[in-house]
């Protein structure tokens, strides 16, 4: 199937606003962490984790396991409330974000977490990891998939286009990349920082198939992220708003990563409620 | 003993790497457009599904060999030192070290070696830059037979390991006792000083103990292949039963085995010290004996260096 019923789509909208309330619980809890970029991606992990990845949480090393990497580390707060939903680690853990000796450290350990497949937080190098993962995959005669999920501030970084190049060379059809495309970044609008320009052609230019789709929309997402073709390896460009959910952080670089102050997280909390 | 033929030590690691290639099947090779020049061309020859060629990109290269260790896989990244341990230093510092993820990291023409190229290519920062590093182990063979024994260490070790390899010619000297990671040589018995030598500055150390003992002095060589972790116990002994020491290494004495050594022995057992490196210069093109001889790091140089202490 490749499409989600109307019942489907309204439980993973559902879903998304569960974990934005989660995100918000804990960055507020914890003092720091970055909301604006963990809310711009919640359907997509979403929609990855609950109807795409094939992954049992009960066994986080299992081998035929598709792969995950989080390549902008900073949207861990994110991450780890789909972990926990999914099962990887109770959801109390989450009160433990960045706290001392906790294995929800600011960015993804993988040697802390279950379910953290590789450790980022310096920011251009999921796709490199990806490649690492698909090849070794092919290597061994797996048809297990890889996707990484990138921002779009962090393709700044020339190591993104060094992978670029890799990938189309070797041909990984099993890698996805998808670029959480919130055009914010930590100093501002990225069409100010450092303008991207139209991304997918860019990636076309690199030998890459690449689609777009409206990163919000699980039923649009959903398609666009189970769809596998042979040749090139696949990028999916998905359109997304910085700090979605909750009004005043959208499209607001302030919101990259500033604490929440009590008012700030009654407002926030509110708001997701009455999206309910 | 040395032997009588001498070889590049980049084509001890390019035969060997292929030795080991064909006992474990997990072994990958990575290089970046320098696979010719550093010889794991030849691992690419023999297991060409196993070798990725990743281009003039030392960082993506890094982190591509990330990937694979997580996915179960042993990479052996290689290029030029200074490449890996300065532009790759990112990758290698927040992926393989910060999660001490299996990857071997062989940066070769280190040191002096690259010499004709001159101070943009020689490496020789490259150790202090990968020692400073949690989890990173650093081996610095001094001969073609640690060349394969650190590189089989390397490959039973649960964790990253950096090697530094010269492109320079070397002579094999017998192991004296089973190589481990961590574990020091004593190359020669003495006790009136002790000199301590890693990588390339092994044979010269040697020499220098040689020219030593004609003048009556009889000095103990160690052989700290292995940087971090340093043996601490092999320095600690050498300074509490030598009471003097050498370090002898083809590196910047800020952040090298020096450096290390003289930490460890001001909290420890403060002995007198004298250090052979080269002394916060970059090099330059020239013969590689000539550079040798123009920062210091000859038997001459050692010798004038033991003789400088106090009666």
């Amino acid at each position: 199937m490749t499409t989600l019923t109307a019942a489907e789509v309204s439980e993973l909208r559902e879903e998304a606003g569960t974990l934005r309330r989660m995100v918000i619980e804990m960055t507020y809890r914890a003092g720091s962490g970055h909301c604006g970029g963990s809310l711009s991606c919640a359907e997509i992990l979403a929609v990855l984790y609950g109807r795409v990845l094939r992954h049992r949480p009960a066994k986080p090393g299992w081998p035929e396991r598709d792969r995950f990497i989080l390549s902008k580390g900073h949207a861990a707060p994110m991450l780890y409330a789909v972990l926990a939903r999914q099962g990887y680690f109770p959801a109390t853990w989450l009160d433990t974000l960045r706290a001392l000796g906790s294995p929800l450290q600011g960015h993804p350990d993988m040697r802390k977490a279950p379910g953290v497949e590789m450790s980022t937080g310096s920011l251009g190098m999921g796709i490199s990891n990806g490649i690492g993962m698909a090849w070794a995959a092919r290597l061994r005669g797996e048809r297990r998939r890889t996707v990484a999920l990138v921002g779009d501030g962090e393709l700044n970084e020339g190591q993104n286009w060094e992978a670029a190049m890799l990938a189309a060379k070797l041909g990984l059809s099993r890698l996805l990349v998808i670029v959480d495309h919130n055009r914010v970044q930590l100093d501002g609008p990225t069409d100010e920082v450092m303008p991207l320009g139209d991304l997918a052609a860019k990636f076309r230019a690199f030998g890459w198939q690449a689609d777009s789709c409206d990163g919000h929309d699980p039923a649009a997402l959903y398609p666009a992220l189970v769809k596998q073709s042979a040749g090139p390896p696949r990028v999916l460009i998905a359109h997304t708003v910085k700090g979605k959910g909750v009004a005043f952080m959208e499209g607001d670089h302030r919101w990259h990563g500033a604490p929440l102050t009590e008012a700030d997280y009654r407002r926030a909390i509110a708001e997701l409620e009455v999206a309910r | 003993m040395t032997t009588a033929t001498r070889q590049s030590m980049r084509m001890i690691f390019g035969d060997h790497l292929v030795r080991l290639g064909a006992a474990h099947p997990e072994l990958v090779a990575l290089d970046a457009d320098v696979s010719n020049s550093t010889q794991t061309a030849r691992f690419g020859a023999a297991f060409p599904d196993r070798f990725l060629n990743c281009g003039i990109a030392e960082g993506n290269m890094v982190s591509v060999a990330a990937g694979m260790a997580a996915a179960g896989l042993r990479p052996v990244v290689s290029s030029f030192a200074f490449l890996l341990a300065t532009r790759a230093l990112d990758q290698i510092r927040s992926q393989i070290a910060y999660s001490s993820l299996p990857v071997i990291l062989a940066g070769g023409y280190a040191g002096l070696s690259d010499a004709a190229d001159g101070g943009s290519h020689q490496s020789i920062a490259d150790v202090a830059c990968l020692s400073a590093l949690p989890n990173m182990t650093v081996v610095c063979p001094g001969d073609a037979a640690e060349t394969e024994a650190a590189l089989e260490a390397a490959l039973r070790h649960d964790g990253p390991v950096y090697i530094r390899l010269s492109r320079a010619e070397t002579g094999r000297l017998a192991l004296p006792a089973p190589f481990q990671l961590g574990k020091a040589f004593v190359r020669r018995e003495g006790r009136d000083v002790a000199l301590l030598a890693t990588g390339q500055m092994l044979e010269s150390t040697l020499d220098a103990a040689g020219l030593l003992a004609e003048g009556g002095i009889q000095a103990r060589v160690v052989d700290l292949h292995t940087v971090k972790p340093l043996d601490e116990q092999a320095v600690l002994a050498a300074a509490r039963e030598c009471g003097a020491i050498v370090t002898c290494e083809e590196h910047t004495l800020i952040g090298g085995l020096g450096s290390r050594v003289a930490s460890l022995l001001a909290e420890r057992q403060p002995a007198p010290m004298r250090m052979i490196g080269i002394r916060d210069v970059f090099g330059q093109s020239g013969g590689y004996d000539a550079l040798r001889k123009e920062y210091g790091l000859t038997p001459g140089d050692i010798v004038r260096a033991v003789l400088s202490f106090e009666p």
